[in-house]
This record gives C-alpha cells, sequence and structure tokens, in this order.
C-alpha cells in the first residue's frame, strides 16, 4: 500500500510481529485514527481533583477536540464542547476557572455550565424560539472510574468498566499508595510539545528495553538502581491487559528486594509520618505490602500513562506532532511524600527533564526513520519465544520483551478494521 | 537604588553605572558559556545555595507547589551538568546551536552583598528538529564576591511557558 490509497488495508499493514512505517507518518491514516480511535473509543480527559468546587472548570481535549470538563452548578462533572452553537466562536479563552455560566464573546449567548442556553442578546430578534435546540455540544458518554474521568464520543458501546479491564486493578494498586485512597492533581501540568507521531510514545511508555541505552546517561551520573529493574538479570516483567492496556510489572522486583518504599528510590525512615499515616489506614501488614509494591507502571490505551510518580496524558495534534502533558502524583494524606513526587518528577520529566527530554529525541528520530521507505517494517518479535500467561490469563513476559507493543497493535488493528 | 523600574536608570550614580557594567559583564560571559556549552565554567558560576528555575504556566507560580520546568538546587545542577558531559544526553548529542542576546538589563536593588537584576533574553536554536526562537524575561539574584560575581538565584519566565513547548536540554 502506497499510503496515500483511499481507504487502507490495515490488515496488510500490521502483522502480529511486525507494522509498516506507513503507518506512523501517512495524514490519511492520523484521520482515521481520530475517527476511529480517539474519537470512539474510552479517551482519558482529567481527574476529579482537577474540579473540586462547584463550578469549577479545566479546558482539556479528546483527540484534536477541544473539551471543558465542568464541574456543574447541579454538581455533575460534564464534558462540554468549547463551541457556540450559534455562529460557531471558541467559547472559553482560558484553561481554567470556576464559573457558574459561559458567555460567547461574539454575540453574548450566554450559557449554563450545565450546557444550556440561558439567553441571547436582543432576544427579540428570535421572537418566541425554543431556546432548549441550542445547548451545547457534549461528550455523549462520561465514565468516571474512582476518580479518573474518560469520555467517548460514541453513543453506545463498552462500559468504561469493560473497556479499562483488567488495568482496573493497576488503578487500584496506585490509589492504594494513598492513606485515604484517594488522589489528588494538584500540582498543575507541564506540556511538552514533539514532532512525532503520538504512537511512538504510546508503544515507548511500557518499552522495558530502552531504558538502559536511551536513559544510560542518568543511570550513570546518579546512584539510581532503577538501571537494574530494565537489565537481563531484571525479574520485572511486562504484561499485556487487553484491549491495548500494558503494563511495566515491576513488583517482583520489589518484592524480591523486599524493602518498603525502595521503589521510591528512599526508605521508611525517612517518611515516618506517611508510614504511620498508611499502617493506621490498612493495618501494618497490609501497608508494609502496599509500600514494598509500589506504585504501578501502565499505559491506559490510548493516552493515560501512569509512570509510579507522575501522571502522562498524550494529545494527537497531527500526524507529525503530539503534546505530552504530564504532573506530579499526588496522594490525599502524603504530604511528605508529595513533595518528594514533586521534586522527582520536576528532575526527570517535561521539556528540560532528565529522563523525558532523552525519550522525546527518540521520538522525533523515530518519526524521521519512519518516513524512510525501506526497510519497509519495524519489527516486534522481541521475547515472542518467551511469552507466556499470568494466572489472570494476561500475556506476560521479560521486562525487555517486546509483549506491549504486539498488544497495542493488536488492539489497534481491531479498532481500525472495525 | 530605587525600586521602581520606570526611574531605576535615572537615577544611577557613577558607582551604579559602574555596577551595571560588571553585572552585565557577567552575564553575557554567562549567555557566552551557556551558547558554548562551556559546562564546567557555567556550572562554577553558581553559589553554593543556589536556585535555578525555570517556571511553567506563569512566573507567579509557588515552585514549591507547582510544576516547574526547572526548579534545580545546587546538586540537581550537578547532576543535569553530569549527565551533559557523559556524551550519552541523545537531545544535546549533537549539541544544540545557540546565540543568545541578553538585554534590557536592569539593576532593581541592592541588600548587603547581593544585587537583584532583570534582563530579557532571545535565544536561537538549532539542533535535528528545527530552529526555535525562545523568549524570556530573567531575575537574577548575584552576590559580590572578590573575583565577581556569583550566582545565587536565576529565574527564567519563558513567554510562552503556559503553552506547550519543545524540549527545552540547552543551559538556558
Amino acid at each position: 500500500m502506497s499510503g496515500q490509497s483511499p481507504n487502507p488495508d490495515y490488515r496488510t499493514l500490521i502483522e502480529p510481529t511486525r507494522v509498516r512505517s506507513v503507518v506512523y507518518h501517512d495524514p490519511q491514516i492520523f484521520e482515521q485514527e481520530l475517527e476511529r480511535i480517539w474519537h470512539r473509543t474510552w479517551v482519558y480527559v482529567g481527574h476529579i481533583s482537577e474540579v473540586p468546587n462547584k463550578n469549577d472548570y479545566v479546558t482539556k481535549s479528546i483527540g484534536s477536540t477541544p473539551v471543558l470538563m465542568v464541574h456543574d452548578r447541579d454538581g455533575k462533572i460534564s464534558l462540554l464542547l468549547n463551541k457556540c452553537p450559534h455562529r460557531g466562536n471558541q467559547l472559553c479563552a482560558y484553561r481554567q476557572g470556576n464559573r457558574g455560566t459561559f458567555t460567547c464573546p461574539y454575540h453574548s449567548w450566554t450559557f449554563a455550565n450545565t450546557g444550556d442556553l440561558i439567553g441571547y442578546a436582543y432576544a427579540d430578534g428570535y421572537g418566541d424560539a425554543d431556546k432548549s435546540g441550542f445547548s451545547l455540544g457534549r461528550v455523549p458518554r462520561v465514565g468516571i472510574y474512582r476518580g479518573f474521568v474518560f469520555g467517548s464520543f460514541a453513543n453506545e458501546g463498552p462500559s468504561l468498566e469493560e473497556h479499562l479491564g483488567g488495568a482496573t486493578a493497576s488503578i487500584d494498586q496506585l490509589l492504594e499508595n494513598s492513606p485515604e485512597g484517594e488522589l489528588e492533581l494538584t500540582a498543575g501540568f507541564l506540556q511538552h510539545r514533539t514532532k512525532a507521531n503520538w504512537k511512538f510514545m504510546l508503544e515507548n511508555e511500557t518499552d522495558g528495553y530502552h531504558p538502559a541505552f536511551v536513559h544510560g546517561s542518568v543511570f550513570q551520573v546518579t546512584d539510581s538502581g532503577i538501571g537494574k529493574l530494565y537489565g537481563p538479570q531484571s525479574t520485572a516483567l511486562t504484561r499485556d491487559f487487553g484491549n491495548g492496556h500494558t503494563e511495566f510489572d515491576l513488583r517482583p522486583e520489589w518484592r524480591r528486594i523486599g524493602k518498603p518504599l525502595e521503589w521510591f528510590g528512599t526508605s521508611e525512615t525517612r517518611f515516618p509520618q506517611y508510614v504511620k499515616a498508611m499502617e493506621q489506614a490498612y493495618g501494618t501488614e497490609r501497608a508494609r505490602r502496599i509500600m514494598i509494591d509500589g506504585t504501578p507502571h501502565i499505559m491506559i490505551f490510548p493516552n493515560l500513562f501512569i509512570a509510579e510518580i507522575q501522571l502522562f496524558v498524550l494529545q494527537p495534534i497531527a500526524v507529525d506532532e503530539t503534546i505530552q502533558h504530564v504532573t506530579a502524583l499526588q496522594f490525599k494524606g502524603a504530604p511528605e511524600l508529595n513533595r518528594r513526587l514533586r521534586q522527582q518528577t520536576m528532575g526527570s520529566v517535561g521539556p528540560a527533564g532528565l529522563l523525558l527530554a532523552d525519550d522525546t529525541e527518540m521520538y522525533e528520530r523515530n518519526h524521521r526513520g519512519a518516513v524512510i521507505n525501506d526497510p519497509e517494517w519495524v519489527t516486534l518479535t522481541r521475547g515472542l519465544h518467551r511469552e507466556r500467561r499470568d494466572e489472570n490469563g494476561y500475556r506476560i513476559g521479560h521486562s525487555t520483551d517486546e509483549v506491549p507493543q504486539r498488544a497495542i497493535w493488536r488492539h489497534y488493528t481491531e479498532l481500525m478494521t472495525a | 537604588m530605587p525600586q521602581s523600574t520606570a526611574t531605576a536608570m535615572l537615577h544611577l550614580e557613577a558607582e551604579q553605572t559602574d555596577l551595571l557594567r560588571r553585572v552585565e559583564q557577567f552575564l553575557f560571559l554567562e549567555a557566552r558559556l551557556q551558547d558554548t556549552h562551556a559546562y564546567d565554567e557555567w556550572e562554577a558560576l553558581w553559589a553554593d545555595d543556589a536556585t535555578y528555575w525555570v517556571p511553567a504556566n506563569g512566573s507567579d507560580t509557588d515552585p514549591e507547589r507547582q510544576m516547574s520546568i526547572i526548579y534545580d538546587n545546587r546538586s540537581r545542577i550537578g547532576v543535569r551538568i553530569d549527565q551533559l558531559k557523559t556524551g550519552r544526553r541523545h537531545t544535546q548529542t549533537p549539541r544544540s546551536e545557540l546565540a543568545r542576546i541578553i538585554s534590557n538589563v536592569e539593576l532593581v536593588t541592592r541588600v548587603g552583598d547581593e544585587i537583584e537584576v532583570r534582563a530579557n533574553a532571545i535565544i536561537f536554536e538549532d539542533n535535528l528538529r528545527g530552529e526555535t526562537l525562545w523568549a524570556s524575561r530573567n531575575e537574577y539574584r548575584l552576590r559580590i564576591t572578590d573575583g565577581g560575581f556569583k550566582l545565587v538565584r536565576k529565574k527564567v519566565g519563558l513567554v510562552n511557558n503556559h503553552k506547550p513547548i519543545f524540549t527545552l536540554s540547552f543551559l538556558i
């Protein structure tokens, strides 16, 4: 296929262990992804802690579509489309705020933050027209799992819980690290722009083969023990949860070492208040187990990446442009831990991050390579001979194996050919 | 020295004019060390109690609570430099080609042996991705020492830091 054909046959572009490079750089394929993935499946939008009070709103997106995540005047979380239904003006120009109504600056049409039209200027010009026909557009389905807000532009389809499947266990694992079982995203987001296709990020988030090389410079100049987790001797696992959700499971390593907070490169004695709060919340035994296991490293298809200490949201802008939004995870009831979470996040990610700046360099080089036609395929065979199933039936492999990448393409093909 | 930015220059005495010249020379030196990737020499400009801050989402955020693009203490400045010197900081391999203009230098206040300075910076970067123009309003706290100045605090307020920005891996 040339990449220019009107309706690409995805089954000839993607095979179980290899993918044609054109899938990363063809603008037409990108348009079809917006339609068949971003505007159909469940997409992560934001977290309820970003709109804690009634009338709070924050500007988010689903694929290329800007969305207002609103804690509306009725107390409900709604996802409204940022477009005045009168003449199509962008309605709200601010990233966040608190307001019960939105007024379009063009002709002063005013909407409640539930999306209902309240009034327009010089109302006599509309006679006795029915205002209910002029509500703001909205994302038809909103699903919330333990504070994580997802939206789907499809009126019907699998429920959010069905979509998340086994990935809910990782979210549950994450929240256990809070003595109150809740996450708070209160530190604001860094926005890192890159000239690369979004799928390079999707695939790299659970790639355990690259860290020793891409991040070797960091491992060399810090005492970080992280490097070993990604080596040939590591007992960590890659996992395919189905539906494109993939995980890098470090728990086998942390359990082998058996030290609470080792996952965070620290120890119990450095965080006495946190340890006490965890023991009070969960009991000594369970708290110890949680603090040994730490937080997950999971890529929830297509755009939510929880990376132990931070949360990324991928936003595709164009076939060759993506924004990585990232913030530090903050656990309710854990101020001691939260400070270190912010500091470590700021050091490692974002445009100047010691880690992510190098990952992002790879994404841009990935993209430059993809436009070269020979060889035509990228290969994803690593660890095929040792791929197996865990006790829950999920495919797993060695920490450096390409189990996640094969899983992502399997799901991608399903969505693109549905 | 007057606090008011509008009148600052008008009230400069001869002694302060001399100080301004020396401050400018220091900022130009820093700019050259950054442009030429003279990592060790640049690191040596910092005081032991240094803070190197590049805020995100505006310039009046609380770096102790909110995410910043860079919020390094002296130790992390050292790690950042050490990483660049490994030769495997891929985003700087090959290195960015840089030229920057530091201008609009103002002395703001002097307290004891420390002076607050403001300046604007325009930086042209060329790297594998292409050409990028960076603009910032900078604030410095300099400590007067026998040999000149030490950088105690540098805040780089990128004018577009509320928007998505490309990788920023050269020394800004």
